[in-house]
């Protein structure tokens, strides 16, 4: 039978998992080790694989600069209108082609998965003389800004796919029961998406929260810079590369994260699936 | 109104076609072009408008001067020849290609296969491979490529060290980022780390959906591990890889930021360049504005050229 491997077959599995694991889970390992070992344990030619010269010094040089508390706030600022701008919107567009056929829907469907083509790069540019123009340089607005158009079409993918599971009958009995189609849509669908919402906002939080790029070009003074680009910047401020400041930083800068994705692990998956699937 | 049935359909992931939505009878209804509005608007300010700026800055030439005020002057496709004429470009596009190709196979090959696995599992593995693919699918890119630059370290890297202790004596102290060929390695490892649990849950989230009496009936017919593979696996979860397949292709050819990190440690920058850190250097660090968007609109053609035929596949596949 193929659904009950033999117990050789089974464990030769379950080792090949296990390397898989390992091999993946290495590089997370080693970035919290070394945040927790001393300079001495980190300059040495040989690697310590375990925390054994343990300190949290690197933390603390970490929490005592002003820089990581501004590109915190900074980060967390943009995440946040970045979040809620493009759940908002997204749900809107996502009723609008789920619950609606018209001219021109198919269209929009093609152009939201052709805009993840368009290279980043390509853009740039201009988008720095557009929000220059707008004297946007160096805000959180600015950049929030730029972020929410470009979180929006993949937040549209992945919620119509939830949109499209909640059945359309529950909308219309509210409306026979004297509720406006909007009404419907806000008290009747709105509050089944719980899921589909946190999974997709969860998707734009990250974008924002990791993205790189736009924020080099647009964010140069140094109370204005994200996350990543104080990660970078740590590395250039002293002379020597105080690597157990950069793996205590990327570790803080990680777990938001991680703790984002543990919540939510299941549903982020299924909605991208569901998104697959159904178009 | 019209009320055609539709069956509820759960949240989750359903394989085959959903059936339609009711459509909705009354025509030239405003309200769907209403709830469309902000989120069309804001991609067009975004990205639109920018798009429209840069194509037309490819066909001007466009430095700091007209940075500066100057009006820029049509050249017709003088940019797009220096482009294609610049034996630079060429070797950064084949880069680019090798390096999308490379990455995306392995990374299909690697996130079909640790799925494939994860049915395989006992419990304890299974929740082991399924917590490390968390793990390595939330770090955010800039910690990862902290943390991979310290693995790759030559001084200190626990890479070197280990292959100097297998006896490779000539890897103690090796600068993985001075060489072209290990400055790929390293950046195709870090990209394909990143890459494959997204890979993983999909197709696991997929594959878990396969009908299990189906394969039952399938063994009992003789079929083996192989045919099942291809004969049922794959044709439930094409819709799925599918769409990783174009997503893994574009993000792949448009990787940026972990070329752009890793080069400030090799200085090799010209022999490293894909198309991103391309068209950043002769545009924003050039400042060669119309050679840059000539540079980035060959980039998005090439992009479609690629995934144009999965794109229409998919969507032929799911229906729209």
């Amino acid at each position: 039978m193929a659904l009950k491997p033999s117990p050789v077959r089974r464990s030769a599995a379950n080792i090949t998992g296990l390397v898989f694991g390992l091999l993946w889970i290495f590089p997370v390992y080693w970035l919290v080790n070394n945040s927790l070992v001393t300079d001495d344990a980190l300059q040495s030619r040989t690697p310590s694989f375990l925390p054994l010269d343990f300190t949290w010094a690197h933390y603390e040089t970490v929490l005592h600069d002003s820089r990581f508390w501004s590109a915190l706030r900074m980060s967390f600022g943009v995440a946040l209108i970045v979040v809620v701008a493009a759940l908002l919107f997204a749900f809107f567009a996502s009723m609008a082609l789920s619950r609606f056929r018209f001219k021109g829907r198919k269209i929009v469907i093609i152009s939201v998965l052709v805009i993840q083509m368009i290279p980043a790069e390509a853009m740039f540019i201009s988008q720095y003389k557009m929000i220059d123009s707008w004297h946007l340089l160096n805000s959180m607005l600015g950049l929030s800004l730029l972020y929410v158009g470009a979180s929006v079409p993949f937040t549209i993918w992945m919620l119509k796919g939830f949109v499209d599971g909640v059945p359309v009958e529950l909308e219309e009995s509210a409306m026979i029961d004297g509720c406006s189609r909007m009404g419907a849509f806000f008290r009747v669908t709105f509050p089944l998406l719980g899921s589909g919402l946190v999974a997709s906002g969860i998707f734009a939080f990250l974008a924002a929260w990791n993205e790189y790029t736009l924020a080099l070009v647009l964010l140069s003074s140094d109370n204005s810079k994200t996350l990543p680009l104080w990660i970078q910047g740590f590395s250039g401020q002293n002379q020597a590369t105080d690597w157990g400041g950069i793996m205590a930083g990327s570790t803080l800068m990680a777990l938001p994260v991680i703790i984002l994705f543990v919540i939510v692990q299941k549903k982020m998956a299924q909605g991208l699936v569901a998104g697959a699937v159904k178009g | 109104m019209t009320v055609t049935s539709t069956r509820a359909k759960p949240g989750g992931i359903l394989p085959g076609r959903p059936e339609p939505p009711a459509p909705k009878k009354r025509r030239r209804n405003p309200l769907p072009y209403l709830l469309l509005l902000p989120a069309v608007l804001i991609v067009l300010v975004d990205m639109g408008y920018p798009l429209l700026r840069q194509i037309t800055m490819a066909f001007q030439h466009f430095s700091l001067e007209q940075q500066f005020g100057k009006p820029a002057e049509f050249v017709g496709l003088d940019n797009f020849t220096r482009v294609l004429g610049d034996s630079a470009f060429w070797l950064t596009l084949g880069r680019s290609l090798a390096f999308c190709l490379v990455c995306a196979a392995l990374t299909m090959a690697i996130g079909i296969g640790g799925a494939l696995l994860l049915t395989k599992l006992s419990r304890a593995v299974s929740v082991f491979v399924q917590a490390a693919m968390l793990l390595a699918w939330a770090m955010p890119v800039l910690s990862s490529l902290q943390v991979f630059q310290w693995i790759f370290d030559s001084r200190s890297g626990v890479v070197d060290w280990s292959l100097a202790g297998l006896g490779l004596q000539g890897m103690a102290g090796y600068n993985w980022f001075s060489n072209p060929v290990t400055f790929f390695a390293v950046a195709a490892i870090l990209v394909i780390w990143m890459s494959v649990p997204l890979v993983v849950f999909m197709v696991y989230a997929s594959v878990t959906q396969i009908d299990e009496s189906m394969l039952e009936a399938s063994t009992l017919d003789g079929a083996n591990g192989w045919k099942q593979f291809r004969e049922i696996t794959v044709p439930t979860i094409a819709p799925v890889l599918l769409l990783v397949t174009i997503l893994e292709i574009i993000w792949d050819l448009r990787v940026f930021t972990q070329i752009f990190i890793l080069q400030k440690n090799g200085g090799i920058t010209e022999q490293t360049n894909v198309l991103g850190t391309y068209v950043y250097q002769v545009g924003l660090s050039g400042g060669d504005y119309g050679v840059a968007s000539a540079t980035a609109l060959i980039m998005l053609l090439i992009t479609l050229l690629l995934t144009w035929r999965y794109v229409t596949q998919f969507l032929k596949q799911g229906e729209v």
